[in-house]
């Protein structure tokens, strides 16, 4: 029998995409789902899935989590467990349609919660840790369940297909969102685990990443001692690990953080103006062991905006476009002149230099 | 002879393009939308014109054909192409002409990172590549042979005309850059130097077709002084080893 | 009667020798003479200790040094050698004593670990060509930085070691090796942008220019420890103990203390240099603490300080406790460690293989979460560049090396430092033979070395897809073990080759 993710380490490719309305404006899943589309041939049919954020305004203060389960029993141990530790105010099935290519459907459902006050008494964790600790522990210790979401006001849907088909399935086009991230998946070994598409997400993290890290177990085993658990053996699960361990836990800006895992070389750093070159160094030197080793572009979502970035030896593409308020990535030009064919402008996203997209106001 | 690309595979539309280039000689594809491998091996005698955005490997192991693209041009345009020509009214993205042998590439504007990433000459085979804007990080990494000219027009101040570790590995052929060479990202086996008449002349020819083919300025382009990038020795690592 | 019999014989080819009497002159083991009529080249074999400086220097390549070929009825249980120690013993009543490294065939795990490289899924490297750093930092790191609401960093970061190679060259006191062997080393670290270490013999005033790039060692004995002992060392590390003898102190007897090494040392010429076993102001760990954080004090703060341990059996939980007890840098000394002199049965029995340490140690600092604010050197050799990419990968910062720097030097392992008549010049105060040992000629031989090293490290960590140094520290992924037991690899925490 083929071991899924988490019984074993899966190597991947990949294509990515993403778009933001800076204005905040909120937009159909129409666009993304074109833009992935086009890029067919850069993955295979073994997972597919998007990140959306503005999507639940009239529950934008509540935790969403978007589970998998393998059975009913397992939904069952699940509901107990949620009720028990959130104030779950809705809860439902979440829509899908009937598409040809996405077979094996798991049970899918959606929850809004937020966590009781009486919770917060007894813990010294803020609503996030604890959610962070309640997701940590469903996955590990409810067999047959999987939280795959859990931020607030945005979602994940992901599925073991090619993801248009993935985006038809969810029914995306009938969401609203102002920013939108794909992925569309390249594994080289997979039994095909629903759980085990992209993106990852961690509360409002969500991570869509192509290229394979050579840098993974350094980059897991220092996460690991924080508390996490890298139980997907996944690169996008310890990249997630790493920008919340530095944002959320840490306080470090994104941008700093986008600096610690595509560092500048040494021999920028020597070059650099003294203050400068302290404040990197102490960066490379503290968190030597978060360097991401290796060829990748990602697109990190969360609250405090869209990141996009580039290894440091630019080993994969990425591309970005501008037009009108709409910030457009994608792995290919093309991805992008699909659904804007005339960007005021388009330019390659350099190694190793972030770029970051605040989002605004979000518009109901 | 014109057919539209629009969103279909690129299996059915180069099988296409190769039905209709068996009695035409040149074609034009409208809407093109990231289909890879566009005039891959194509023949000496056929032209292709195309417009939107083809995809990766366009023109890969180009056999004497020519291409003309009327936009922007992904990854790997040219891969080990062996002749002809491409054309590119627009810019490119990473590995521009890898380990290209023969033929001539013309880019208006900008190049990706690892642009003419190990070019190489043979007998009477020598690749040229023509870049009008910016080169990206590891231009000319394992450069073997050939031609390569930078010209940098239209940059911001602030940008440097070649990338990070230009050259490194270089141990062959030679890089013309207009204007004042960025020392800092010159790989440090590769010394610059001025031209020599007959590189002067052969320059000439190449800015003189890029002024005919993009409508610009010679007497612009030919405003800033040139240098010449070469390596310092053709063995550079010779020395690395020692035998066991 | 000769109770023992001769190791080595010495075959001269007559038909080569023309009785230049250079093998006479230059063995300090007097094997060599000239016979009577003043021509004939003879030799004691009984001495020969098998340094093969008489086969390196003679012009005629006439000299071959050959195993003494004497039988024995078989018995793999009393091999000649336990003979021969026996005989030792009962002529002297004395303890053996060995320089040098334990020499029994125990396990190398280094030769049953493998290495990985990259295909496909991720490009390999050309680390000739693409950006590889090698650059690596020691010293306490906070568990995180802070910064003001400009984004200037608030943390303050203790002092930080700056190396250019993760090899540095692990502690030789002048006294146990040559000046000129010594300043080699110094040359070569301030070359190659790594360090040096003075062992516990005192920083020699010659080598003063040196010492930003010397590290220097406290230990039981506190030879030549002073104020500015102490402020010259870029950083200072107190020697609890040492692969090759863990549990034992040192002696260097009053005939090698020469007037130089008395200087360096500050003690009187003559007399014994003793270094106890323990530190007598470290009985446990707390007092540990106390003799760290009084060099920290002595030093205004601006010096990291090491505590070196020679890796033993309960090596995780000590070196736990050391890192609480404020050690920047933790130094691990495996049992394959050299030594200028020490008790055999020590040196061959004592203490455990730094591969099993350091994967111990690496992986219990990071259950208690502690890996990150310490440096982890290893020592206790390394034979090439392979085994450190080895040991960084199971989670080393850095490593030590000094028996491959000295093979350089012209060292071949006789094991006879504690002799003190080295042909080499090395581990010997004879002037005569000291001179022998041309520091301008010795230290590039180093530098080549560790270049060809570095190199070799570049290569490896290009082909695994790394371009740093930084990501293959604890990346235990990419190693493998091969004919290893279920237990070696739990313990070592890599997989089988295959899985």
């Amino acid at each position: 029998m083929l071991l899924r993710e988490g019984e074993v380490r899966i190597p991947s490719g990949c294509a990515i995409s993403a778009i933001t309305d800076t204005s905040g404006e909120r937009f159909s899943g129409t666009d993304i789902i074109e833009s992935i589309a086009l890029m067919h041939d850069r993955s295979n049919g073994l997972g597919g899935g998007f990140a959306a954020y503005g999507i639940y305004p009239e529950f934008k203060d509540l935790y969403a989590f978007h589970i998998f389960y393998d059975d009913n029993d397992a939904r069952v141990k699940t509901e107990e467990f949620l009720f028990k530790h959130y104030d779950i105010e809705y809860f439902e099935q979440i829509p899908t349609r009937k598409t040809k290519s996405i077979e094996k459907a798991p049970l899918i459902w959606r929850y809004f919660g937020a966590v009781p006050n009486s919770k917060m008494k007894k813990n010294d964790y803020d609503d996030d840790e604890y959610t962070a600790k309640c997701v940590i522990r469903v996955n590990n210790e409810i067999k047959g369940a999987y939280i795959f979401s859990s931020g607030k006001n945005m979602g994940a849907f992901k599925a073991v297909g090619y993801p248009e088909d993935v985006g038809e399935y969810y029914m995306l086009d009938g969401y609203k969102a102002h920013t939108w991230t794909a992925h569309g998946r390249f594994p080289t070994n997979t039994p095909g685990w629903w759980g085990g598409a992209h993106p990852f997400t961690l509360l409002d993290w969500s991570i869509v990443h192509n290229g394979e890290i050579s840098s993974y177990d350094a980059n897991r085993r220092f996460v690991e001692q924080f508390g996490y658990r890298c139980n997907l053996q996944t690169d996008t699960e310890v990249i997630t690990y790493l920008f919340d361990l530095l944002v959320r836990r840490q306080g470090l800006k994104l941008d700093m953080s986008a600096s610690i895992l595509a560092a500048p070389e040494w021999t920028v750093i020597d070059n650099m103006p003294q203050k400068e070159k302290e404040l990197y160094t102490a960066l490379r030197t503290v968190y030597s062991s978060c360097l991401i080793n290796g060829p990748f572009s990602i697109l990190v979502g969360s609250k405090h905006g869209l990141l996009a970035l580039n290894d440091r030896l630019k080993l994969r593409s990425l591309i970005t476009a501008k037009k009108g308020s709409k910030i457009y990535f994608a792995s290919e030009e093309s991805a992008i002149r699909i659904i804007c064919p005339e960007p005021e402008e388009i330019k390659a996203v350099e190694g190793g230099v972030p770029v970051f997209i605040p989002f605004a106001e979000v518009k109901d | 002879m014109k057919i539209t690309a629009g969103k279909q595979g690129f299996q059915s539309l180069n099988e296409q393009v190769r039905e209709l280039l068996s009695e035409n000689d040149e074609i034009l594809i409208e809407d093109v939308n990231g289909q890879r491998y566009i005039g891959a091996a194509m023949d000496k005698g056929k032209t292709l014109n195309l417009y939107g955005t083809p995809g990766n490997d366009m023109g890969a192991y180009l056999n004497g054909g020519k291409i003309e693209v009327f936009g922007n041009a992904q990854e790997a345009v040219g891969n080990t192409m062996g002749g002809g020509e491409i054309i590119i009214h627009g810019h490119t993205g990473d590995t521009l002409g890898y380990a290209m042998r023969d033929g001539e590439i013309y880019v208006r504007n900008r190049a990706g990172s690892r642009a003419g990433i190990h070019m190489k000459e043979f007998e009477n085979m020598h690749p040229t590549v023509v870049i009008g804007g910016i080169a990206g990080a590891f231009l000319a990494e394992y450069m073997a042979g050939g031609t390569l000219i930078v010209l940098g027009l239209n940059r911001d101040k602030n940008q440097d005309i070649v990338g990070a570790h230009c050259a490194t590995g270089m141990h062959g052929g030679k890089i013309y850059v207009r204007g004042e060479v960025p020392e800092h990202h010159i790989s440090p086996n590769i010394s610059v130097s001025e031209l020599n008449e007959e590189e002067n002349e052969e320059l000439l020819r190449c800015i003189k077709k890029y002024c005919v083919l993009f409508k610009e300025e010679e007497e612009y382009i030919l405003k800033e002084k040139f240098y010449k990038l070469s390596p310092s020795s053709s063995r550079p690592y010779a020395n690395l080893y020692t035998k066991n | 009667m000769n109770y023992t019999v001769p190791e080595f014989e010495v075959e001269r080819n007559i038909n080569r020798c023309i009785s230049c009497g250079a093998c006479v002159r230059q063995c300090s083991y007097e094997v060599h003479y000239f016979d009577d009529d003043g021509k004939t080249v003879l030799a004691d074999e009984s001495k020969c200790v098998a340094c093969h400086r008489c086969a390196a220097i003679c012009p005629t390549r006439a000299i071959k040094i050959k195993k003494y070929d004497m039988a024995y009825k078989e018995h793999s249980n009393w091999t000649p050698v336990m003979q021969k120690e026996i005989n030792l013993q009962a002529a002297t009543g004395g303890v053996l004593l060995s320089g040098m490294s334990n020499n029994k065939p125990y396990p190398i795990y280094w030769d049953k670990i493998l290495l990985n490289a990259s295909q496909v899924t991720n490009p390999s490297i050309d680390p000739l060509r693409e950006p590889m750093e090698i650059r690596t930092f020691l010293g306490r790191k906070p568990e995180k930085l802070e910064f003001n609401e400009n984004g200037e960093l608030k943390t303050k970061l203790p002092p930080q070691i700056q190396l250019e190679t993760p090899i540095m060259f692990s502690a030789m006191s002048f006294g146990s090796i040559s000046f000129n062997a010594q300043k080699s080393l110094a040359m070569a670290a301030k070359e190659l942008g790594t360090l040096f270490n003075t062992g516990e013999g005192g920083l020699h005033p010659k080598l003063e220019e040196f010492k930003d790039y010397a590290v220097v060692q406290v230990a039981s004995g506190r030879f030549g420890v002073h104020k500015g002992y102490l402020e010259s060392g870029r950083f200072i590390e107190i020697k609890i103990g040492q692969g090759a003898k863990p549990g034992i102190g040192g002696h260097l007897p009053g005939e090698k203390v020469t007037v130089e090494v008395s200087n360096a040392r500050m003690i009187p010429v003559g007399s014994d240099a003793i270094s106890p076993a323990p530190h007598h102001d470290i009985y446990s760990i707390e007092d540990l603490r106390q003799l760290i954080w009084s060099l920290k004090e002595a030093t205004q703060y601006k010096k990291p300080v090491a505590v070196k341990i020679a890796a033993v059996h309960n090596c995780s939980a000590i070196v736990s406790g050391v890192a609480r007890a404020g050690a920047d840098i933790i130094v691990m000394d495996g049992f394959r460690g050299g030594t200028g002199a020490a008790p055999t049965r020590i040196r061959d029995n004592v203490g455990i293989p730094i591969e099993l340490a350091l994967a111990a140690v690496d992986k219990r600092l990071r259950d208690e979460s502690i890996r990150n604010t310490v440096s982890l050197v290893a020592a206790g050799s390394f034979r090439n560049s392979a085994d450190i990419v080895k040991a960084i990968a199971l989670g080393a910062d850095a490593v030590y090396v000094a028996s491959a720097p000295l093979i350089a030097m012209g060292c071949h392992m006789c094991q006879q430092c504690h002799s003190g008549k080295c042909n080499w010049g090395i581990a010997t105060q004879r002037p005569d033979l000291v001179k022998r040992l041309n520091p301008e000629i010795m230290y590039k031989r180093v530098v080549n070395l560790i270049d060809a090293w570095n190199h070799e490290i570049k290569e490896m960590l290009g082909g695994m897809g790394l371009n740093s140094i930084d990501s293959l520290r604890g990346n235990r992924l990419m190693l493998r073990g091969i004919g290893l037991t279920e237990k070696e690899l739990e313990i070592l925490g890599i997989s089988h080759a295959g899985e």
